[in-house]
């Protein structure tokens, strides 16, 4: 905050961003499946600075009752922030964003698992965030796609994510907080289901014209697929069985 | 929703043939009408009618103490009540998660507009700044609030009164000083996906039969300032394009139809 907004240069004179990215360069990701034995199903998700757990319980009984589909499971998304994983200390109770973000993401999972084959029932996703810089939504959905995946349930596919947008006055992918703090800030996080491109989850703040809008759109779609591929293998890390070990 | 099952089955099927139960085309809004300042304690308000929806929108500009990393700029809080008097659905309770997002959205598509210069909401840099409280009560409830809410704010905002501050910054009761500047005219466009095919403002059955929900906000230079995908369905990207294009060519017609209104009632 020392130096004025507009002062900030978002790309030096090579074109490079300001934690050294190329323009659609995303930070790297790690992702490791089955990290909470308790639970029905769990994963950890690094992306940058960002850091998730997600914990999966369920199909379980409904509580209360009345909340029951007779139809089908019902998904609850819990989406929070710890509060030493901002720079300021966030008070642990849940605020509006985080209701908001936990809203949006549960309808976005609820799209890819196969809800009917358990009606009546919860399944509760639980996702914390431990270290934060930006882009925290996304990675905290694909800790829980992974999560559901570990728990066995039927799903048409994975849930992919990224958040692209611009600041600087360039389009750019997966921005860090500095990024997201510039004047001309757009934040466009997306998730979609890579093998059929379904964008299950889709929000926008800032000013886009229409071209920049579409333009992302299809960035978005190319990370996801690649996205994709990471969560795959971190699925077969656990998964996989070694035919010629012999045990 | 389990209200509505079987007219949500006949929005389906006439939507089989692209025709909709209220015999609106697939991309039309119905009409709005809009009343302003009927209330006398807010510094700007207005009820808007949207076919049955009705929404009222009140403001309140006080003085209060910036955010520190802010020091310099004012800031806005939109708060939505799903009152229990509009929807048997409703309840009376701490704000729902229907309402959160509502507000959230309704917050975004005027913030992000840039239609209010939050520098000018300054009063002394690091002590005092106007916080522009946007606070929404639903009346009657048939369907896309969002769009609504979001339209009845920009009407209150359009017609508020800043107050007049004495030397210690409190508000002067009953004296003005001049009215809010609202730079940009940010409208929201929310659309339904019922089944495979796409409704522009839903009422209340077609949002009990939908599958998935997308607004967009659309400002007067055709750029687009908030987005929120919402539900369980998912949305195709060229559905997606095809949204933000409808959104961006319905602009002018409704923002012309919307302005009409506000001049007809003298706005200041």
């Amino acid at each position: 905050m020392s130096k004025k907004k507009d002062e900030v240069v978002y790309f030096d004179e090579k074109g490079k961003r300001f934690d050294g990215r190329s323009q659609f360069e995303i930070r790297p990701i790690t992702l490791k499946v089955g990290v909470i034995e308790r639970s029905d199903g769990s994963a950890y998700v690094e992306w940058g600075q960002n850091k998730a757990i997600a914990a999966v319980y369920g199909p379980r009984e409904m509580l209360p009752k009345h909340l029951a589909d007779a139809n089908k499971a019902t998904i609850r998304y819990y989406y929070r922030m710890a509060p030493f994983s901002v720079p300021d200390r966030k008070n642990p109770k849940p605020g509006r964003r985080e209701i908001e973000i936990s809203k949006v993401s549960g309808e976005a999972l609820s799209h890819s698992v196969d809800l009917e084959q358990y009606p009546n029932t919860a399944i509760d996703i639980f996702v914390t965030i431990f270290d934060s810089n930006a882009g925290t939504r996304i990675t905290a959905l694909l800790a829980a796609s992974l999560a559901l995946a570990d728990a066995g349930l039927p799903m048409k596919d994975l849930v992919s994510g990224i958040a692209v947008g611009k600041a600087g006055g360039k389009l750019i992918a997966d921005m860090n907080k500095h990024e997201e703090d510039a004047s001309d800030a757009v934040d466009l996080p997306i998730a979609m289901l890579p093998n059929n491109n379904d964008i299950v989850l889709l929000q926008m703040d800032g000013v886009l014209t229409e071209k920049e809008f579409y333009e992302c759109l299809d960035i978005a779609k190319k990370n996801c697929q690649e996205i994709r591929e990471l969560q795959v293998s971190a699925l077969k890390e656990k998964y996989s069985v070694d035919f010629n070990s012999g045990d | 929703m389990q209200e509505y099952k079987y007219e949500s089955e006949l929005v389906k099927q006439e939507l089989f043939n692209d025709k909709r139960l209220s015999k609106r085309k697939m991309f039309d809004s119905r009409d709005i009408s809009i009343e302003l300042n009927t209330l006398q304690n807010a510094n700007g308000s207005a009820i808007l009618t949207l076919g049955k929806t009705k929404v009222v929108a009140g403001i309140k500009i006080m003085p209060e103490t910036p955010y520190p990393d802010t020091p310099d700029e004012g800031s806005i809080s939109v708060g939505i009540e799903l009152s229990p008097m509009s929807d048997p659905n409703f309840g009376s309770g701490p704000p729902s998660e229907d309402s959160i997002e509502l507000s959230r959205v309704v917050d975004r598509s005027i913030r992000e507009s840039k239609g209010l210069d939050f520098k000018k909401l300054c009063i002394k840099e690091g002590e005092k700044i106007w916080c522009v409280y946007i606070d929404i009560y639903i009346i009657n409830n048939d369907g896309n609030l969002f769009d609504a809410c979001e339209l009845c704010a920009l009407a209150a905002l359009k017609c508020a009164k800043i107050p007049k501050l004495d030397d210690e910054f409190k508000v002067v009761k009953e004296e003005y000083d001049g009215h809010l500047e609202l730079l940009k005219n940010p409208i929201l466009f929310t659309f339904a996906k019922i089944g495979d095919k796409i409704v522009l403002d839903p009422d209340l059955i077609e949002e009990c039969a939908s599958d998935a929900r997308f607004s967009v906000a659309i400002t007067e230079d055709k750029n687009l300032v908030a987005i929120q995908k919402g539900l369980h369905g998912a949305f195709k990207i060229d559905e997606v394009k095809n949204m933000a294009s409808t959104a961006i060519k319905n602009y002018d017609d409704v923002f012309l139809k919307f302005n009409k209104i506000l001049k007809s009632k003298s706005a200041h």
